[in-house]
């Protein structure tokens, strides 16, 4: 599973990485978090940072972040 | 009702006396606190719920190729309803760009979106009644629409940084979609998310408000910046400028200000400078765009805003 955090490194955004990451712990799954921080891959999918990518699917975008419950929903969804 | 409610809390369930000056301020502390969070929480939810219909991507479409003028207009509008925080300045600069929103138009999006939204309304209706929050809103909407206009006459796009005409991203954005009952599950979020921010400086205001209001004299700063004083609106734009805060934040000092008798368009004028410019944002924003093109945007900013105050305390 690819799990992909955009933000190009605001403090909200290392909070979704975070969010991200213990949500992947929880849920025990077999996954690659990887932080997005360049301006051209994160427009790939949206213009709102910070940005939640699951499978290549935009899940979250811009403010106020998810609750944790949310995120691990999010990655329940296209597991 | 709420004013019975207040009342019976400072006098009755406390005890204060009816008339006394602790009591006085007890009691417009307790209605305000409540009146003002009450239409924090309603105005909130509701802009949250338009705002959920008009993400970045949406917003760029419509202002794509339109003609100045109507084009900043129409962005100056879309600022207050789309959503946007700083830390997604560039993304979106660069996204505008990419579809052909004229630099002047992207301008008056970037200016109204922090200058104008609902927490500000909200906060100067409660504390100060709607004619000043609708005076504040327009104006600031006037602020962005001319100061993007005149970004756009100068044709200052050698001084973008020149990857941002570079950047290809096809456009292909995906946008989440959501159905009603998540457009108000969000709105509940925001709403949360916000209060649970500004909450303090809310209670601040009122609270400093009250107690201004009771206990220091109506000419304190009178004196020093009141109608006398020509230079008051240049002053206040001066110092509003390297300050930053966002709208809340700054609430308490303008509630501060207005009670000692300032003119409305003095204080309007420091707040929107305070509101919208800010280093934080500078920075960001040199991201995408080249130091001389800042400079530019400042100048024609501290100019606009001190224009409207002038003009504010001409008319009222």
């Amino acid at each position: 599973m690819e799990i992909k955090v955009l933000g190009p490194g605001c403090a909200n955004c290392h909070t979704m990485e975070q969010l991200a990451k213990t949500a992947v712990a929880a849920l025990g799954i077999e996954a690659r978090v990887e932080k997005i921080s360049d301006i051209q891959e994160i427009m790939k999918y949206t213009m709102s940072t910070p940005g939640l990518v699951v499978n290549g699917k935009l899940k979250h975008a811009g403010k106020p972040l998810p609750s944790i419950e949310k995120v691990k929903a999010m990655i329940k969804e296209e597991a | 009702m709420l004013k019975a409610f207040a009342s019976y809390m400072t006098y009755e369930f406390i005890g204060l006396d009816q008339g006394s000056r602790i009591g006085d301020v007890l009691n417009f502390f307790i209605y305000d606190t409540i009146k003002i969070f009450l239409l924090l929480t309603v105005i909130i939810h509701a802009v949250s719920i338009i705002r959920s219909y008009f993400p970045p991507e949406k917003t760029r479409k419509i202002l794509a190729h339109k003609r100045e003028f109507i084009g900043n207009i129409l962005a100056a509008l879309l600022g207050v309803v789309t959503p946007f925080c700083s830390c997604s300045a560039v993304p979106l600069f660069i996204g505008f760009v990419e579809a052909g929103v004229p630099l002047g138009v992207t301008f008056s999006f970037l200016i109204s979106s922090p200058m104008v939204n609902e927490v500000a309304v909200v906060l100067l209706w409660g504390l100060f009644g709607w004619k000043i929050a609708a005076i504040y809103m327009v104006t600031g909407l006037l602020v962005a629409v001319l100061a993007g206009f005149v970004i756009g006459k100068l044709k200052l796009e050698k001084w973008v940084e020149e990857y941002v005409y570079q950047i290809k991203t096809g456009q292909g954005q995906q946008v989440l979609t959501q159905t009603f009952r998540q457009r108000l599950q969000y709105a509940r979020w925001n709403t949360a998310d916000i209060l649970k921010r500004i909450w303090l400086y809310v209670v601040l205001a009122i609270g400093l408000g009250g107690f201004i209001h009771g206990y220091v004299p109506q000419d304190f700063l009178v004196r020093y910046a009141g109608n006398g004083n020509p230079f008051a609106v240049p002053m206040a734009v001066a110092l509003g400028v390297p300050l930053y805060s966002n709208a809340a934040g700054v609430i308490p000092i303008v509630y501060a200000l207005m009670e000692k008798g300032l003119n409305t368009g003095t204080v309007l004028a420091f707040m929107m400078a305070v509101t919208a410019l800010s280093l934080p944002e500078m920075i960001i924003l040199r991201k995408v765009l080249k130091i001389p093109l800042l400079i530019v945007f400042a100048g024609i900013m501290t100019v606009t805003i001190t224009a409207v105050g002038y003009l504010f305390n001409a008319i009222l």
